[in-house]
């Protein structure tokens, strides 16, 4: 009971499944500001930067790459970090807080069910973000679509599955919702330096870009990129992501509480 | 000296469970035997044994820190305990835990609700979640929130939430209701309220374990009551049964006309202490105490005035068992 443990809903109890859903999904829009930042950030940069000329030269040396082609992963990554890193365990947090997974446990539904239930609504929100960005970036902005659908879809799976353990941790280590949120912040920050935000990969020193290889949003990143511009990713950066998911998906077992 | 409570009982039938006397002989609802828990080196609950009659309800008391919660956590499978058994209607809460779950409506205490959700859609979730539910409009309008159903969670009273919490431990129609100090920071309206509901819980056949450090709470509501105190149940018995071993029994204060010796009431069979407390006089004895004293006063031509009776209550025993006075532990 104390350890994390994810079962799928059988039938008979499916429609609770529904209900933790609906109400999971009825507070994510009634709380719009949590969700604004991850959905408008991407959407305002991928427009200011697709405006700007200067992001459609090439970058000098990276082989016809430019600074919008460096950035549309970049971007897609940022909704993804930002819900697990801070829109998953900063709710989870909370409930923790409130007492919410302490009630849950002494009704025949297990409390897991409301931590799946809010994966799937962060999940919708994402998936949605990153499609309206991949949209917007090929249509208005010529951005070329994906060379492998098959491997941006495996890269994004496999991100997902990397990045959503490691908001899983952030709820288990942090006490307080507060606190998950401090947690998240410091764990989004020079993550999304690794991934590019402010230093696109292209540009990066040697040294930089072989952290930035070992880090979940930087792994991610080069397997998107390569998705787009040149085909299936190489596996290195999928076995990264493929790391990060069972180490996180370990610890987060080994230590999340829920209460 | 803990009259008000029987006054104050309302006309509401107090129907004792006909499920209770349908079901076999054996059919406790609650067994907890040598129950023990700790936390690391702190003892939480010792060793507390009782059982709860279908169709009681069953106060659990003690000051705070004795083991109340602990104890309930454990009966509910909410922890696991170091030692002992626990059965729900003849059902481990660790294995059956399932089971269990459908039968036993618990109200925890100090846990809360998402803020912006609304009455109705809390209720509804938590009512998916059980075989065979309560209805949410019958329930609401039984609790008082039939007109804060469509009102978020934040904007909810105090008094409000508490009924929201008891509504939703009695949404799954359980066979056994677990309240853990309900009526904490209620004011005395809503305290008066709540009792009503329990006693209204108790009317549906349903079996009632409530957790309190309110002693007139306990003497109000609960046919018997174990005293918990550090761990361990010291006392065992109806509220009545135990304020009788509290003490040595009735008391009689006055004021007397007129100075006179210890000696004329100390002397009577009746009489086994004295006590001047200012200008009155406080006599503890049984049998016709009242009318002994009276007697034995006119014959030394002194009357009685102010005359007031007491009897000892629950708060003399939690007092005598536990050695704490129950009014310091009132407010956390």
């Amino acid at each position: 009971m104390t350890t994390l443990s994810l079962s799928l809903p059988t039938a008979p109890k499916r429609a609770a499944f529904g209900k933790i859903v609906q109400n999971e999904a009825r507070l994510a829009l009634r709380r719009p500001a949590r969700q604004l930042g991850s959905i408008a950030i991407p959407l305002v940069l991928v427009v200011l930067f697709g405006k700007l000329g200067t992001f459609h030269q090439a970058v000098p040396g990276a082989g016809g790459l430019t600074l919008f082609d460096a950035y549309v992963p970049v971007l897609m990554v940022f909704s993804l970090a930002m819900l697990a890193l801070m829109g998953l365990p900063m709710p989870l947090a909370s409930y923790r807080e409130l007492g919410v997974l302490r009630r849950l446990s002494t009704t025949p539904v297990p409390p897991s069910w409301v931590l799946a239930a809010q994966g799937i609504v962060q999940l919708c929100v994402a998936l949605a973000t990153i499609a309206i960005v991949l949209t917007a970036s090929i249509a208005a902005f010529g951005e070329r679509a994906p060379v492998s659908p098959t491997g941006l879809a495996a890269s994004i799976v496999l991100a997902i599955a990397g990045l959503f353990p490691i908001g899983l941790v952030i709820a288990a280590a942090a006490r307080t919702a507060g606190g998950a949120n401090v947690l998240g912040r410091v764990a989004f920050f020079p993550l999304m330096f690794f991934a590019g935000l402010w230093l696109p990969r292209a540009l990066m020193p040697p040294a930089l870009l072989d952290i930035s290889n070992f880090t979940p949003l930087g792994a991610a990143v080069q397997a998107i990129q390569a998705s787009m511009l040149q085909g299936f990713p190489p596996v290195a950066p999928l076995l990264v992501l493929a790391g990060y998911a069972v180490l996180f998906s370990y610890l987060a077992r080994r230590f999340f509480r829920w209460e | 000296m803990g009259t008000s409570a029987i006054a104050a009982r309302p006309l509401s039938v107090r129907l004792h469970s006909p499920r209770a006397s349908a079901l076999d002989g054996s059919g406790a609802a609650v067994e907890i035997a040598q129950l023990r828990k700790t936390y690391g080196s702190l003892v939480a609950v010792d060793d507390v044994s009782f059982t709860v009659a279908q169709g009681e309800i069953f106060g659990i008391l003690g000051p705070n820190g004795a083991g109340k919660t602990t104890t309930v956590e454990c009966a509910v499978g909410l922890r696991t305990p170091d030692s002992g058994t626990v059965r729900l209607l003849g059902l481990d809460p660790q294995t059956d835990r399932d089971e269990v779950h459908q039968i036993v409506g618990v109200q925890l205490q100090s846990s809360a609700q998402p803020d912006k959700l609304t009455v109705s859609e809390i209720l509804d979730m938590y009512r998916s979640f059980y075989r065979e539910p309560a209805d949410v409009t019958e329930l609401t309008e039984v609790l008082g929130l039939a007109s804060k159903r469509d009102d978020f969670y934040k904007s909810l009273s105090g008094g409000q939430r508490q009924r929201l919490s008891v509504a939703l431990a009695l949404i799954g129609r359980p066979k056994i209701a677990v309240l853990d100090e309900m009526t904490t920071g209620l004011d005395p309206q809503a305290r008066r309220d709540a009792w009503a509901l329990i006693e209204g819980i108790r009317a549906r056949g349903v079996t009632v374990l409530l957790v309190t450090h309110f002693m007139e709470e306990a003497e109000r509501l609960c046919d018997r009551v174990a005293l918990v105190d550090h761990g361990r149940v010291v006392a065992l018995g109806s509220p009545a049964s135990l304020a009788a071993q509290a003490s040595g029994g009735k008391t009689v204060r006055f004021l007397p006309s007129a100075s006179f010796d210890d000696r004329v009431l100390t002397d009577l069979p009746e009489v086994s202490h004295v006590e001047r407390r200012g200008q009155h006089v406080v006599v503890t004895g049984s049998g016709e105490l009242v009318n002994a004293v009276l007697f034995a006063l006119a014959g030394v031509s002194v009357e009685a005035r102010e005359v007031q009776l007491g009897s000892s209550n629950l708060d003399d025993a939690f007092l005598r068992f536990t050695g704490e006075d129950s009014s310091a532990s009132k407010e956390n």
